[in-house]
């Protein structure tokens, strides 16, 4: 690695909304190139951080730079480094998909090509279809699509897949995936815990406008918590063990009985790692509140 | 990983000067004025509406007479050719004001303009694409109306340069500062479901008092005061100076068309227009 700073580094983020606190004291990087998700249930903060980063609100306190720069003083040839697909669109959208497209890639330097990017998105059959005409999910492909068009250095994503198929959704994690190849930093939120598995390399989970917990995909919350479980039938009834040693475990039921049947050895998704986390945390909060 | 292969080679610095922005600019023009032909309401109420009073007005009056006629019936013009400038005045207004005022408060509300926000699309190219489709849409709304005057009712267009040099200044005056005061508008509406309520009714209560649909004179000396301190009295006089016979001037506030006062209290209107879009325009109301 270079001595370069982080794209992203965000240390102590603090926002606060007249007596409402929605963020206390955010501190993360995210490395060029790495592919980074925040996750948390609604009103965690995740879309605070998002948009304090992409420059659309003011932090209360603490510092953030993204690409080098304040956030809050970015200028055109900053915004013209990013990608930016919002949590949210509506417009009316009495435009085609390449319209758009071709308006919004001439804001960029160094824009991809129109085509190339609806292809990239799947909407080939719709390029020439006015976007209001559009499914949810293919209008969200849109969105995806003018966040890419401009090439950017470092992407964020807030709840990209929020309406996609199945098929849309694969389709989209292998755009994602090419994005990383040519070296796009990206900052995603979403709800699918096993889109983050898929996508990222590293994930934080936001609970109460803090980090609870943040690391490689693999390797986060407790040690417990990633315990692998050992399950088999036995005797008619559903028998289960978490061990650190799936594999001794299931050589000694195979002595024991021979073939176990129904014999799973699970380990634990992010999902339950992260139903885990931030039952902890609500938890904790509620303890204290009783205190 | 190598520090290298995350920040790509070939990106020149790119350039934000003002030849880009133009250059943008006149982009959106084409791409905004496309955006406005397909939207069925604007096209009625703004582009097509001074055609249609135009028509209904000359067509339902016909039976009145010649306005300014002689007591024996013969003489002044028809009820099209009074009408006209204030169509013509009401189509600016329109174009400007009420267009721009209720597109960009929904843009801001439906999330067109968060989104521009978070490009690097600068706030002047954004703002030349909206005014030039104003120009674009007014000019071809006053082409149509001028046909429809001059081959459905009749009405004798000016023949001489000196009378479409007022109508350009006029127009181009009046046009800027309309779109200008449009563009200012838009952030009154709190939503883009309110903002049709909130803008047609104050420009139709203009075109009540600025002698647009009623002749301004026959309006009593406050009202006239009242419709003096907004624009589109101004825009309609200086229309009526260039469209009217020279005798209609003696009906005016002083006897003349005093194209001195127009030219003052639209440049005022401009320049207070430039000054709320520079103050108040934002892509997003920050931390709302």
């Amino acid at each position: 690695m270079t001595t370069a700073e982080p794209a992203v580094s965000v240390s102590d983020l603090t926002k606060t909304y007249g007596a409402f606190t929605a963020l206390k004291g955010v501190t993360f990087e995210i490395e060029h190139g790495e592919t980074f998700a925040l996750l948390g249930p609604n009103g965690a903060g995740k879309s605070t951080t998002i948009e304090i980063l992409e420059g659309y609100r003011d932090r209360s306190g603490g510092e953030a730079r993204v690409l080098g720069v304040d956030p809050q003083h970015g200028g055109l040839s900053w915004k013209a480094r990013l990608g930016i697909v919002l949590q949210s669109s509506g417009e009316s959208g009495n435009v085609t998909v390449r319209e758009q497209l071709t308006q919004f890639a001439r804001l960029y330097p160094n824009p991809r090509s129109v085509d190339e990017t609806i292809t990239a998105v799947g909407l080939e059959q719709k390029a020439n279809v006015r976007i209001k005409n559009l499914s949810g999910g293919q209008r969200r492909r849109v969105d995806v699509a003018l966040g890419v068009i401009g090439r950017p250095e470092l992407l964020f994503l807030d709840e990209p897949t929020t309406g996609f198929d199945p098929e849309a959704r694969r389709q989209f994690w292998g755009l994602i995936r090419d994005l990383k190849k040519e070296g796009t930093t990206i900052l995603l939120t979403t709800h699918y815990l096993d889109e983050a598995a898929q996508l990222s390399d590293r994930a934080a989970v936001v609970a109460g406008g803090q980090l609870v917990a943040i690391g490689p995909v693999g390797t986060l919350g407790s040690t417990e918590a990633r315990v692998p479980i050992v399950r088999w039938s036995e005797n008619g009834s559903v028998r289960e063990q978490r061990t650190l040693d799936p594999g001794r475990t299931v050589a000694e039921l195979f002595d024991r009985l021979g073939e176990p049947a129904g014999l799973e050895v699970v380990r634990p998704s992010l999902e339950d790692i992260y139903l885990d986390l931030v039952g902890a945390y609500e938890k904790k909060q509620q303890e204290e509140v009783l205190a | 990983m190598t520090g290298l292969s995350t920040t790509k080679a070939g990106i020149t610095t790119p350039d934000y000067g003002l030849g880009h922005t133009l250059r943008l600019g006149a982009s959106r023009v084409a791409y905004e004025t496309r955006v406005y032909f397909r939207q069925t309401d604007t096209l009625f109420f703004t582009f097509l509406f001074p055609v249609i009073m135009l028509t209904i007005f000359s067509v339902a009056f016909q039976g009145m007479g010649n306005v300014g006629a002689d007591p024996d019936g013969s003489g002044g013009i028809s009820q099209a050719a009074a009408y006209l400038p204030g169509m013509i005045a009401a189509g600016i207004l329109l174009s400007g004001v009420q267009n721009l005022g209720v597109d960009i408060a929904t843009e801001r509300s439906d999330g067109t303009l968060k989104r521009l926000g978070g490009t690097p699309l600068p706030v002047l190219s954004y703002f030349f694409g909206k005014m030039g489709q104003v120009f674009v849409t007014s000019v071809l709304q006053i082409g149509l109306l001028l046909l429809v005057a001059r081959f459905a009712f009749g009405v004798t267009l000016p023949a001489d340069g000196a009378s479409w040099m007022t109508f350009a200044w006029v127009y181009v005056l009046g046009i800027a500062t309309s779109a200008v005061l449009g563009i200012a508008i838009s952030r009154l509406p709190r939503s883009g479901k309110s903002a049709t309520a909130v803008i047609i009714p104050p420009v139709l209560i203009l075109q009540f008092i600025s002698g647009v649909y009623l002749q301004f004179s026959l309006l009593p000396d406050w009202l006239q005061n009242v419709a003096g301190l907004f624009p589109l009295k101004w825009i309609g006089q200086g229309m009526r100076a260039v469209f009217l016979p020279e005798s209609f001037a003696a009906v005016e506030p002083g006897g003349v068309w005093n194209l001195g006062s127009v030219a003052v209290a639209l440049l005022i209107w401009l320049v207070a227009g430039l000054v709320i879009c520079r103050l108040t325009f934002r892509w997003i109301r920050k931390d709302s």
